[in-house]
């Protein structure tokens, strides 16, 4: 069977149980109300669209230099970099946006709730991509740099064409899993009144009593941005494959 | 080439690898450091190379000292080459790749020209054929002749090898052997630390046997083989000799 046709047909069977289980419990579908609302949902839509990718280059970049941090000699560097990272780990995101939001920004006098929140997001995306990105990094070898050293590349440059390059490999799976985390975290940006997807959808489910239609296109939302996330990933994956 | 090694000392933490050891060379095209494992032949080599920092002490070849400090050690690198014993071509690039790599990020070499140059040493050693393939796809012998041919197209002024084949099947050892022995004939200078004792005889001119960090023994390849002094040497000849 062909890989393609292998996927139609467990998608079908999944769809066709979660059928089952809507005729089954006889749920009266009101789409119509839903639909006066669409206009909402894809401005919510939009706006989740915009503040993912806003936090993934941030996250990105904040997970590179904390990697290096995490590597660094300097014990305060190192230390800084690991207190970090293990807070944002340990905490749930609600707490962290909660405080972020009502406590820190208020007290620097940021009030931009959308700044406010694709720094959050990032910062606490960029933890996990920070143990990520140095994973990656220590997985080269050691010999690697050896031989780059040994041709007389400068450290710049064999961070550049040897160790990046084969770290970017390694870690690209996880980083598009992290990514694809992100995406749905954002959800929780409705609780400090970004007026993102998640948060659209609670309020049509307000004003219209129709809680699956609400939140079905908010699955379907989410799926549109995720899985050609996932799909790229494999393609890279597999561009920049080669055994070692 | 013509070497100096003065009070040379070599210290990780509290271990003493290399202990104030001294050797001098007259004018030798290669010199090849043999001796027990751990006993600081790959340690030295490491240093002559530019890739560590000595403890103490100096290193003149040819009447110029090695630098001590890191941007030195660079230049000084860029005019020398170095082979490891296993894991030295980049995973990540074809061989061809791993050939230019240096030629055009180090030594400012348009492609074009890098391209120029390694064509006939590849056609030379039997490796043209195999430049488009990645390192997993090549022999170890392959993989050690590409290194050695990365070492050589940047023309430097002398090569340090370090156990080039002991990470190989005795069939490959062979081949980057041959390689070797040729490159020597064609007047490249190295050192090299091995433990095959046949070919150590046949392409030095002068062989120091190091132990304890020490330089035990050191003379021209001859005398060293045929009218061993020192027991240890004498001892380590006879047990690597018939096995």
């Amino acid at each position: 069977m062909p890989r393609w046709l292998a996927h139609v047909v467990v998608l079908l069977v999944v769809a066709a149980a979660i059928a089952a289980a809507f005729l089954r419990v006889g749920y009266a579908w009101n789409w119509s109300a839903v639909w006066e609302y669409r206009g909402k949902l894809l401005q919510g839509w939009l706006v989740t669209v915009v503040l993912s990718l806003a936090a993934l280059v941030a996250s990105t970049a904040i997970g590179c230099v904390t990697a290096f941090m995490l590597r660094s000699k300097r014990p305060l560097v190192e230390a800084a970099a690991r207190v970090y990272v293990e807070l944002i780990r340990g905490t749930p995101l609600l707490v962290q946006l909660l405080i972020g939001f009502y406590v820190v920004a208020t007290a620097v006098g940021l009030e931009n709730r959308f700044v406010v929140g694709v720094l959050l997001l990032a910062l606490f995306s960029g933890a996990y991509m920070a143990e990520i990105f140095r994973g990656g990094l220590d997985a080269i070898p050691k010999t690697q740099l050896d031989s780059a050293r040994a041709i007389g590349l400068t450290p710049w440059q064999s961070l550049r064409l040897v160790v990046l390059p084969q770290a970017v490999r390694i870690v690209l799976p996880s980083i598009a899993g992290q990514l694809v985390s992100l995406i749905k975290d954002s959800s929780l940006l409705s609780v400090i009144a970004i007026s993102e997807f998640t948060l659209a959808a609670q309020e049509v489910n307000s004003f219209t009593y129709s809680t699956l239609e609400s939140y079905l296109p908010l699955a379907a939302g989410y799926l549109l941005l995720t899985l050609p996330l996932s799909a790229l990933s494999r393609w890279l994956e597999h561009r920049f494959r080669y055994e070692t | 080439m013509n070497l100096r090694i003065t009070d040379l000392t070599q210290r990780f933490d509290s271990t003493t690898v290399l202990d104030r050891l001294e050797l001098s060379t007259g004018e030798i095209g290669a010199l090849v450091l043999v001796g027990p494992s751990g006993g600081g032949k790959s340690t030295l080599l490491r240093i002559l190379a530019g890739l560590d920092v000595p403890t103490a002490g100096s290193v003149v070849f040819d009447g110029a000292a090695l630098p001590r400090d890191e941007p030195g050690l660079r230049r000084y690198r860029r005019t020398v080459g170095t082979v490891f014993q296993a894991y030295n071509l980049f995973p990540h690039l074809t061989a061809m790749d791993n050939l230019l790599l240096p030629l055009v990020h180090v030594h400012g070499l348009t492609r074009e020209a890098a391209l120029e140059r390694v064509r006939g040493p590849l056609e030379r050693f039997g490796l043209a054929e195999h430049v488009h393939k990645r390192p997993a796809e090549l022999s170890g012998g392959q993989k050690q002749r590409i290194a050695i041919l990365r070492a050589l197209v940047v023309q430097p002024s002398r090569l340090f090898l370090d156990e080039p084949t002991s990470a190989l099947d005795p069939e490959m050892r062979g081949e980057v052997l041959d390689m070797i022995r040729e490159l020597r004939e064609a007047g490249t200078q190295f050192v090299l630390v091995t433990h095959e004792m046949g070919f150590a005889r046949h392409v030095a001119d002068d062989v120091a046997f190091i132990a304890d960090g020490h330089v035990v023994a050191h003379g021209a390849a001859a005398d060293f083989f045929d009218r061993p002094t020192d027991p240890r040497v004498r001892g380590f000849l006879e047990r690597t000799l018939s096995a």
